[in-house]
């Protein structure tokens, strides 16, 4: 079932008043704002405790070095310094390297060598966090420096230099093949077909950058062995356990804080070393210790996202029907293979590269490589490398709209799978839940204008002004996922919650996942409102702490709402389910002739003779007799496996022109149209949609993580590294379709990420439309004034 | 150093560092956390407090240089349990999402509606134009930022007001 809302007008979606909230879903603002706005946020660097020391982290000034010698002397005089912590001490404690989340190792402190610009070599603990800087300074490193590789593309010629000396056996930068898909059935496909199609394109390196950067502060209690760990985690559990593995730390012993987190978008999910040695200071000095990263240390150590080269096939008949896709990917995934991913799927959910058509055959090969750079890969709201996916196809399909002089929203909706086809099993194994694709492009083309928008261009085409639309469909998968394919370091990928109504009928909601903005606090008071009819004020959510919510995998992949919102969901219901019970024993009736309305169970056909939930909750807790099986108290909890990942999807329509004379793109308008199934709070939907497209702005056109060939980093700051600010991106306007998920609770499909993968290939589409008068059908990104400059003059080159 | 200035109408005296940055006074002499601090090189503006009225990236300037002045954080900016209609605007119109960026951005847009009571959309992006959002991609903070100029007094506002 597809609804197609039209797109409410901004005065029509006003913040709901005190009398007209909605119990449930609908546009309320949001719980966690008070404090927000008060300043009140409790974010890991505002935490102080008792006796706290700071650490700071001296880093590798090189990209590829021997380390000859480490002298700590100066810095362990220094009257502030309580501890320097170097590899060698970490070899003792047999820390110096620890797991990542992709079966690899990460060092901790450099103990051999260097491999990256920014790796870990020595953690300070001193008294305040200017001494600990200060005392960086005072230790004496001496390297070998050692030739780096750089450029991805020679990381797996035979005399290379081997980045991974430290692996037993290893004599190249090879990490993993993998593919995807039937390679015999494609080729044949390519074969026979009238148009073939051909492009290399380049999805640069990125970065997550929250504003809140990266940290940690870690209290161990020497008596009873505690560990008490704040953390800007995006998974709490997951941490957890893998530092019970790591550390030797017993489980039942450490507890994870997540407080309030300033954004995240994947750059919080791994466990970064500046954690482990906040611990390892802890248990040294016996204090608590607080490291923090710069904004520096940030950009150029933790995770970054995307780095791969990619190059994509189309097979078409010569009327635009697409028959097959393939594509061949150099992944760079640094110097350490840490990214986080389901365990099977080294490339992630690239294997989406599929896109919203119907395919007669594909097939991907991506080859996994290390290089001298930082580790991770992904990251930046990709949901696990369908950003990768998504730009791959839908660059693709315009390149060969191009060939085929067709018009771009024409080919796709040609080649849309149709409703009926749902549920679409795609050719490289996924299971599409649900679509009605055309409904969706369509409202984008009217919000858009789009018919006049091609007027406009060919006009000012006419007097020599560049001005491109860039179209954009995407589908996601997100939601990971069905534990007995998905795993993370083994841990499946499951999520508990826990409702518990209170005597009085309020109630409180427990979560495994945990918001970095998201308003988590909001929406799963929300889903429990809907399922029991307690408004949403009077739910409290609690998250964050894993001594106080159920197990779960946490905040990544869009796949809060996917995962933790039907265990929230599904949890409500047997409240429900249990609290029906209840109220029969206290109307003396049987349970089947009891009906639900929001909030309570009545009498069929005697309306009057009912029990709200906070009546029932009240008898659960009191002295109603409850009947047989029914134990006191109105809670439940549930661990909720996905049976599938859901399939969110939309249209995106970008306008853009182009100074002529600087090549700067100035990006007009830009219309979304989402598709996330059930709509829970459309207000808090909708912000998600807007950061994200700027995101894809951000990426399209400025951000970017360079490197020059002796392997230092020319992202390193904000100065280079730049992000959008108000003026760089426009107003959004957004529509929506609905089409549900059937499988999940609710029917929501997520929406975190949708935006950040759906919107640069809008972007670069629409820049590459209005460059096509300069014979151009593809550039890479970002399409920076210099870069669009350099292409209008017949030399586009890949980022370096 | 003895550093004396104004801070949220109160003042104060604190020994410190002459080094030490007015956004690191502030958390941490202070404990006025509501003050962030987002990147090394003064291009962020999650550090952004009034100074004298005016928006200043409180990573840039030393404690001790603020001595004398009066300094205004967003802790300061509810007159008790009433909001400044800017705070009201930011939540009825979703104009943040982590929070990060929040306190700074309202002070801006604090001292931009003091000066221009009905700043034109332009006139807000270019307003806010030093500072990063990394969640909320700007609209809605743009549109915060005119619900607070159409409703200047925002009367009523109490803290009990707000949904919880
Ligand atoms: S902390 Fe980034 S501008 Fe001040
Ligand atoms: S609300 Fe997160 S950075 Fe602005």
């Amino acid at each position: 079932m597809t609804t197609v809302e039209e797109r409410p007008a901004r005065e029509a979606n006003p913040s709901a008043t005190a009398a007209d909230r909605p119990i449930g879903f609908g546009r309320i603002q949001r719980k966690e704002d008070p404090r927000f706005v008060r300043g009140k946020g409790n974010y890991l660097d505002d935490i102080v405790l008792p006796g706290m020391l700071h650490g700071a982290i001296l880093r590798s000034p090189m990209a590829h070095g021997r380390i000859v010698s480490i002298d700590t002397t100066e810095a362990l005089a220094h009257p502030k310094v309580h501890a320097v912590i170097t590899g060698t001490d970490l070899e003792g404690l047999n820390l110096a390297w620890a797991p990542t989340l992709s079966a690899d190792v990460q060092a901790v402190l450099a103990t051999d060598k260097v491999r990256f610009q920014g790796q870990e070599v020595a953690f300070v603990v001193a008294e305040d966090r200017y001494s600990a800087r200060d005392a960086l300074e005072l230790i004496d490193v001496e390297y070998e420096q050692l030739d780096p590789v750089i450029d991805v593309r020679r990381a797996l010629d035979p005399g290379a230099p081997v980045v991974r000396t430290d692996l037993e056996g290893r004599t190249d930068n090879h990490i993993f093949d993998w593919e995807a898909g039937d390679a015999a059935e494609t080729d044949a496909v390519f074969a026979a077909a009238d148009v073939v199609v051909k492009q290399e394109m380049v999805y640069p390196r990125v970065h997550p950058a929250p504003m809140e950067t990266c940290g940690a502060i870690a209290d161990y209690e020497p008596i009873d062995g505690k560990l008490t760990l704040y953390e800007t985690t995006q998974a709490p559990h997951a941490h957890r356990t893998l530092f019970a593995m790591v550390a030797g730390i017993p489980e039942h012993k450490i507890r994870v804080i997540s407080p309030d987190i300033g954004g995240g978008f994947g750059n919080k999910v791994g466990i970064y070393p500046g954690y482990i040695l906040a611990v390892v200071g802890s248990i040294v000095t016996g204090k608590p210790v607080k490291w923090v990263e710069d904004r520096s240390e940030n950009l150029m150590s933790t995770s970054f996202a995307r780095d791969y080269i990619m190059t994509g096939e189309v097979a078409a008949t010569r009327d635009g029907k697409i028959l097959a896709v393939r594509t061949n990917v150099l992944a760079d995934h640094g110097a350490f293979n840490a990214t986080a991913q389901p365990t099977k799927y080294p490339a992630g959910f690239f294997h989406i590269f599929t896109g919203s058509y119907d395919l007669q055959a594909a097939h991907c090969k991506v080859t996994g490589v290390y290089t001298n750079k930082a580790p991770g890969g992904v990251a930046y709201a990709c949901s696990f490398r369908v950003t990768e996916a998504v730009y791959l196809v839908e660059r693709m399909v315009d390149v060969l709209a191009s060939e085929l002089g067709m018009d771009p929203v024409e080919l796709r909706l040609k080649n849309f799978i149709k409703p009926e086809q749902f549920p679409y099993a795609n050719k490289t194994g996924w299971e599409y839940d649900s679509g009605d694709y055309e409904p969706t492009m369509r409202l984008a083309m009217q919000i858009a204008g789009y018919e006049d928008l091609r007027r406009e261009q060919a006009e000012k085409r006419a007097r020599g002004e560049l001005m491109g639309i860039g179209i954009s469909f995407f589908t996601e998968t997100v939601g990971a996922g069905p534990r007995k394919h998905m795993d993370i370091v083994g841990l499946g990928m499951a999520d508990g919650a826990e409702v518990r109504v209170h005597p009085t009928g309020k109630a409180v909601v427990r979560l495994s996942v945990q918001s970095q903005g998201q308003g988590h606090e909001t929406t799963f008071a929300q889903i429990v409102a809907e399922e029991l009819g307690i408004p949403p004020e009077d739910i409290d959510v609690v998250h964050g702490d894993t001594d106080n919510t159920p197990f779960g995998l946490g905040t990544y992949g869009s796949r809060s709402t996917p995962v933790s919102g039907a265990a929230v969901a599904l949890t409500s219901r047997k409240v429900r389910d249990k609290a029906r019970l209840i109220a029969a024993a206290m109307l003396e009736t049987r349970p089947e002739d009891l009906e639900w309305e929001k909030g309570r169970w009545f009498v069929k056909g005697d309306p009057g003779a009912g029990k709200t939930i906070a009546e029932i909750a009240l008898g659960a807790h009191g002295t109603v007799a409850l009947p047989e099986g029914v134990d006191g108290n109105l809670d439940a909890e549930v661990t909720y496996d996905p049976p599938n990942l859901t399939f969110p999807f939309g249209a995106y329509i970008c306008v853009v022109d182009i100074d002529k004379g600087t090549g700067k793109v100035h990006v007009r308008r830009f219309v979304a149209v989402d598709d996330c199934g059930t709509r829970i709070n459309p207000m808090i939907i909708e912000g998600q949609i807007h950061g994200g497209l700027a995101d894809g702005v951000g990426m399209a056109l400025m951000e970017f993580i360079g490197f020059d060939e002796d392997g230092n980093c020319l992202g390193g700051s904000f100065m280079d590294y730049l992000i959008p600010t108000a003026m760089e991106v426009p107003d959004w306007e957004t529509g929506h379709t609905v089409t549900p998920s059937p499988h999940h609770p609710i029917g929501a499909k997520g929406i975190g990420e949708s935006a950040t993968v759906g919107s640069p290939p809008a972007v670069v589409n629409a820049v590459v439309d209005a460059l096509a008068p300069f014979g151009l059908t593809h550039m890479d990104m970002p399409c920076t004034p210099a870069r669009v400059w350099e292409a209008m003059q017949g030399r586009p080159t890949p980022p370096i | 150093m003895q550093v004396t200035m104004t801070v949220n109408g109160t003042e104060v005296t604190r020994d410190v560092e002459p080094r030490i940055l007015l956004v690191h006074y502030l958390r941490e002499s202070l404990g006025l956390t509501g003050t962030h601090w987002g990147c090394d090189t003064s291009n962020c503006g999650t550090c952004v407090v009034l100074v004298d009225g005016e928006p200043v990236k409180s990573c840039t300037q030393l404690a001790a240089m603020t001595a004398g002045h009066e300094v205004t954080t967003v802790e300061g900016m509810a007159d008790g349990a009433t909001l400044d209609p800017v705070q009201q605007g930011f939540m009825e119109e979703h104009g943040l999402q982590c929070g990060f960026c929040t306190p700074g951005m309202m002070l801006t847009a604090r001292a931009l509606l003091d000066r221009n009571p009905d700043p034109a959309e332009d006139e807000i992006r270019e307003a806010i134009s030093g500072q990063i959002c990394r969640c909320t991609g700007y609209a809605t903070i743009v549109r915060s930022v005119q619900w607070a100029a159409a409703h200047p007094a925002a009367e009523g506002t109490t803290a009990s007001e707000v949904p919880a």
